[in-house]
């Protein structure tokens, strides 16, 4: 028997898969759990391995192309019946034809013979097993005839009867004709659900809302969807139309933040992690959730969730989108830890080995922008989250500071924070709070 | 050919096989003299003596353990158990000794033993004589089931059983021992143990019964018959082993099933006829599988009505042969 190869289920919450591509061809030979293809998900690229030793038969998904959890995308042999069978797809095909031409009376090709499900079905009411037997070895269209059963029920015998008079009406012309049935090669049977749900195109996410197609200009040239921007674009539309996103921004001195890093990198450099900015605002923010929990949780309509974890997202830039990889317990950690935390997701994001689980389960999100040079932007909120922090690029500028009483222009690393909240959940003024306590940790830094 | 009842051909058999073979001898209560309660083995004592057939004690376990011990040795006994309601304190030596002695033993030793019992309902004899227990035993391999219906089975299925190597469990039932006269040829012949049999054919339906539920079943029969539908009807006389091919075949004919016993419905015997129905012949199956069994009781009512509305009749399974042919 072959063996029907399924997309796996990638993730707790993964309904679907991208055939990214395969690393096995039809024929090939496969060993147990050798790499055979790479599949993509909403965020994650995995490599899938081959369940048994043996021959990978045909391929059923082509690159590119969407499919559910469950979907057959490949036809495998295991070893034994894979020398058994022969290797070519097209002998198996050839095969059972031939094997149905010699199967004379002692071996009725029974299933393959066996017809198409009648329209009608509902109509008939319930096919018993012996009806849809009978009728199948005898190709008995099930709408040509009426039930006598319970509720109009074909019974067996309304089927036997049937097949008599059938057999009556044409004895005279076509005595052959059975023999001539069996040899034919098979109806061919309807293909099962999941292959049929494959076939299908892939469903539209509610990404855009309905726009006229635009004119096509010369040159014009359109670019598949990857399943990443196809996520990212259905995401970003959803949490704008879930939160009445507002944002307030506070502006924040770096200097203790810029001198505990230049004092503390090579330190951190020795224990193996890089010393980047972004630990210190998951530091920051870390204190912030605790203190106004409320930015901690999720609006629902039965109740605010509130989050005891705090798991924070770092949005990271890649090649072909955006991913936000999450640092789980980050109120367990020292800036050490974050720090080798925030190294490790970055990394795996850009080299593409993030675990579906590094994406998921984020309570608030951090997006450092300023790492392209802007100075102040308006994320979107990361559903289900209540609130994402943006924080801009470090500048030097002149600031007036107050010492000792007098005034005085200083040259100071500034940076714009800003908070985007859903309104539903938190309030301008506790916004305000949570992003205070943030300035307030980043300015008065002490580890 | 001799016209006998259902005991007389008991009886016929045993006579035989006694006669033919001393190791063979009978033990239980009241079989001697009294020549058992239903009268079985009357006259068996004075032909035999009481060496060959012994009073018992009131005492099962002592009846069928000795007759293990007896049947190791070499002996042949047949073991009486006067009513089958009276077969639980032997239970132990049966299902735990009896039935895995070759097992046990790696094939060194086997036990040789029948032991008979009147079972079944339908006589007022209430809730210690009324009893169906083949349920408990047919469940156990190493034990062999057989309930014969018509004297020519009964008398062929005795000797047959006298013969076996294994420990054979001989249901008969109670209200049938004079109720059904058939002709039993004065020759020796064996009905084989797990050989089931058509008793009545048909193309509409496929009945399966044993004891006195066959006989209601072959009367519901032509009642249906009078009515246009066929029913086969299928006498297992062995429930242990099955004869499951006569069984299938029929079903594979018929495409409907009956079953009809009279224990207690819930996981009675009935239930493995089903389950192995709608395993192995599903693809042929026209209908849903029915059963006519006696009720989820604790026991046999002694009040007239209430044991009629126990026990499966004629009617109630004609009733349920309508219902099914018209499914």
């Amino acid at each position: 028997m072959p063996i029907e190869f399924k997309m796996p289920k990638l993730g707790e919450s993964v309904t679907e898969g991208t055939v990214s591509r395969w690393l096995k061809q039809a024929g090939d030979r496969v060993e147990l759990y050798e790499p055979m293809l790479e599949v993509t998900t909403d965020k994650v690229d995995t490599e899938v391995s081959s369940p048994v030793n043996g021959t990978l038969l045909e391929i059923r998904v082509p690159e590119g192309e969407t499919v559910p959890v469950g979907a057959v995308i490949a036809i495998l042999a295991a070893e034994d019946e894979a020398a058994a069978n022969g290797t070519q797809p097209t002998e198996e095909a050839q095969a059972p034809v031939a094997k149905s031409a010699q199967a004379s009376v002692q071996q009725r090709p029974v299933e393959i013979q066996r017809p198409e499900r009648p329209a009608g079905d509902q109509a008939q009411g319930f096919i018993s097993p012996a009806v849809a037997r009978l009728a199948a070895e005898h190709n008995v269209d099930l709408s040509q005839i009426t039930g006598t059963g319970r509720n109009g029920r074909i019974t067996k015998q309304d089927v036997q009867r049937y097949i008599e008079e059938r057999s009556k009406a044409q004895q005279p012309a076509s005595a052959a004709q059975p023999a001539a049935t069996a040899a034919q090669p098979a109806v061919r049977p309807t293909p099962p659900a999941e292959e049929r749900i494959s076939a299908a195109p892939v469903p539209q996410p509610a990404a855009a809302p309905a726009v006229l197609p635009p004119a096509l200009l010369e040159g014009d040239e359109l670019v598949p969807l990857t399943a990443m921007r196809r996520a990212i674009a259905e995401h970003m539309v959803r949490s704008k139309r879930t939160s009445p996103h507002v944002t307030t921004v506070m502006e924040a001195d770096l200097s203790r933040i810029v001198a505990y890093r230049e004092a503390h990198k090579a330190e951190f450099e020795r224990q193996g992690a890089k010393l980047t900015f972004t630990p210190f605002f998951v530091y920051a923010s870390v204190r912030a959730l605790q203190e106004v929990p409320i930015v901690n949780a999720t609006y629902t309509d039965e109740g605010i969730l509130m989050h005891r974890a705090i798991n924070i997202g770092v949005a990271v830039a890649i090649p072909e989108g955006l991913v936000v990889p999450v640092v789980h317990n980050a109120d367990e950690k020292s800036l050490l830890g974050l720090s080798r935390a925030v190294n490790d997701l970055a990394d795996r994001a850009r080299s593409r080995r993030l675990q579906q689980n590094d994406v998921e389960g984020g309570t608030f999100t951090i997006t450092n922008h300023g790492v392209s040079g802007s100075i102040f932007a308006m994320p979107i909120i990361n559903q289900p989250q209540a609130a994402i922090l943006g924080v801009g690029a470090i500048q030097k500028r002149p600031v007036v500071i107050t010492q000792h009483g007098v005034d005085a222009i200083a040259i100071r690393p500034m940076c714009y924070l800003s908070l985007t909240f859903d309104h539903r959940l938190i309030d301008g003024a506790t916004a305000d709070q949570f992003l205070a306590v943030i300035k307030r940790e980043l300015e008065e830094w002490k580890e | 050919m001799p016209e006998m009842n259902l005991l007389e051909a008991i009886r016929a058999g045993i006579d035989e096989m006694m006669a033919a073979d001393e190791r063979v001898y009978i033990i239980g209560e009241d079989v001697g003299k009294r020549g058992g309660v239903f009268r079985v083995t009357e006259g068996l004592v004075d032909k035999y003596g009481e060496m060959r057939v012994i009073d018992s004690p009131l005492a099962e376990s002592i009846i069928v353990g000795s007759s293990i011990g007896a049947a190791m040795y070499g002996m042949r006994p047949i073991a009486e158990i006067q009513f089958a309601d009276f077969i639980f304190p032997a239970f132990n030596q049966i299902v735990s000794e009896a039935a895995r002695i070759r097992y046990r033993s790696n094939g060194a030793w086997d036990v040789p033993m029948v032991i008979r019992a009147p079972f079944g309902g339908g006589i007022h004899g209430a809730l210690y004589h009324s009893q169906s227990v083949e349920a408990f035993f047919a469940h156990v391999p190493g034990l062999k089931v057989v309930v014969p219906s018509t004297p020519y089975d009964a008398k062929g299925l005795i000797k047959a059983s006298i013969e076996d190597p294994d420990p054979v469990l001989f249901f008969e039932h109670k209200k049938l021992y004079r109720l059904i006269k058939g002709q039993v040829p004065e020759e020796d012949y064996r009905v084989p143990i797990g050989v089931a049999d058509v008793k009545r054919e048909g193309s509409d339906m496929t009945v399966l019964s044993y004891g006195l539920t066959l006989h209601q079943s072959l009367e519901a029969a032509e009642q249906l018959s009078a009515e246009g539908v066929e029913v086969e009807v299928v006498d297992l006389r062995t429930l242990r082993p099955l004869d499951k091919e006569t069984i299938l075949n029929s079903v594979r004919k018929t495409g409907k099933v009956l079953i009809a016993y009279e224990d207690n419905r819930f996981l009675g015997y009935g239930a493995e006829l089903a389950a192995i129905i709608s395993e192995e012949v599903f693809e042929h199956l026209d209908g849903p599988i029915m059963r006519v069994a006696g009720a989820d009781v604790p026991a046999m009512p002694f009040s007239p009505p209430l044991e009629e509305a126990f026990m499966p009749s004629t009617e109630k399974i004609a009733a349920a042969m309508r219902e099914l042919a018209g499914y």
